[in-house]
């Protein structure tokens, strides 16, 4: 069983400088083609201040903090049985290439199902630009196989 | 004002079936370096057959039809569950349509449905998103 006592527990926050080639090596990545993802001429001709990061780039935010997944130390998990369970992102603002954005994640919950074979661990983050304004809100569900 | 009705479909999105140079860009761009993704002896060693593909990546294909279709500024709430796993291979078709439109803090949305799935039909992502009318 994971340790429940680690419900609440709040991961030292972080924060990531968002670099334009990384965006655009990103949308390359996920095959997007639209210009403003990777070009700032398209970006700023379209309304924006910089390249745009797209939907789902807090995910990686989070990736890039000074510990890859450090949930996995937390609580003690084997990474080769750890699966996403779910995502779900709120837009507030938006992030931009050139922004600061700053972490902070906690862990909301963890129960298990199936008598304990499979067990959920709930995280939910916030970012917050250079700016103190808040940008997104994501929430994470991880699977674990006992 | 806008032309978003209750029924409209999303314009669907296929992608190029799913690489190993596909996770290897992807596990590079996000910063997800699990290597079950993109290290097939670890993958065996985990119980898998061999590397599969990041659930986000799946996610981005998703987040793509969503702003190919309206812009990313009107994109309120997007989540989805993982249903099941996206293999090499695997050829992904991304889909949705608006099934209400609701009111949330005063703002008209749409609310949609959302999916990716596999070219057999078995649903990979199942999920939905808030665009602003």
């Amino acid at each position: 069983m994971l340790d429940r006592s680690k419900i609440g527990h709040q991961f030292p926050s972080f924060t990531v400088d968002i670099e334009r080639g990384r965006l655009r090596f990103f949308a390359k990545a996920i095959g997007e083609m639209n210009p403003i993802y990777s070009d700032e001429a398209a970006a700023k001709a379209a309304g924006h201040r910089a390249i745009p990061a797209p939907p789902t780039y807090m995910f990686s935010v989070d990736l890039d903090g000074p510990e890859l997944l450090p949930i996995l130390g937390l609580l003690d998990l084997d990474i080769g049985r750890v699966l996403h369970g779910s995502q779900e992102f709120d837009y507030l603002g938006q992030i931009y290439a050139g922004d600061s954005i700053t972490q902070q994640c906690k862990i909301v919950d963890i129960y298990d199902k199936k008598g304990g074979a499979l067990e959920f661990v709930v995280q939910e983050s916030s970012y917050t630009n250079q700016d103190g304004e808040l940008v997104g809100r994501a929430r994470q569900t991880l699977v674990y196989r006992n | 004002m806008s032309d978003i009705n209750v029924g409209d479909k999303i314009p669907a999105l296929e992608l190029p079936s799913i690489t190993r140079t596909t996770l290897a860009l992807y596990a590079g761009a996000s910063g997800d370096h699990n290597p079950a993704h993109i290290d097939i002896d670890f993958a065996k060693m985990a119980g898998m057959p061999d590397v599969f593909a990041h659930g986000m990546l799946s996610m981005a294909y998703l987040g793509r039809m969503l702003t190919n279709w309206q812009p990313q500024a009107k994109l309120r709430r997007f989540s989805n569950r993982f249903a099941a796993i996206t293999h090499l291979q695997d050829v992904i078709t991304c889909q949705g349509r608006v099934v209400e439109l609701i009111e949330q803090d005063g703002e008209p949305l749409a609310r949609c449905e959302i999916q990716a799935a596999k070219a057999t039909g078995e649903q990979t992502l199942i999920g939905e998103a808030l665009v602003a009318l």
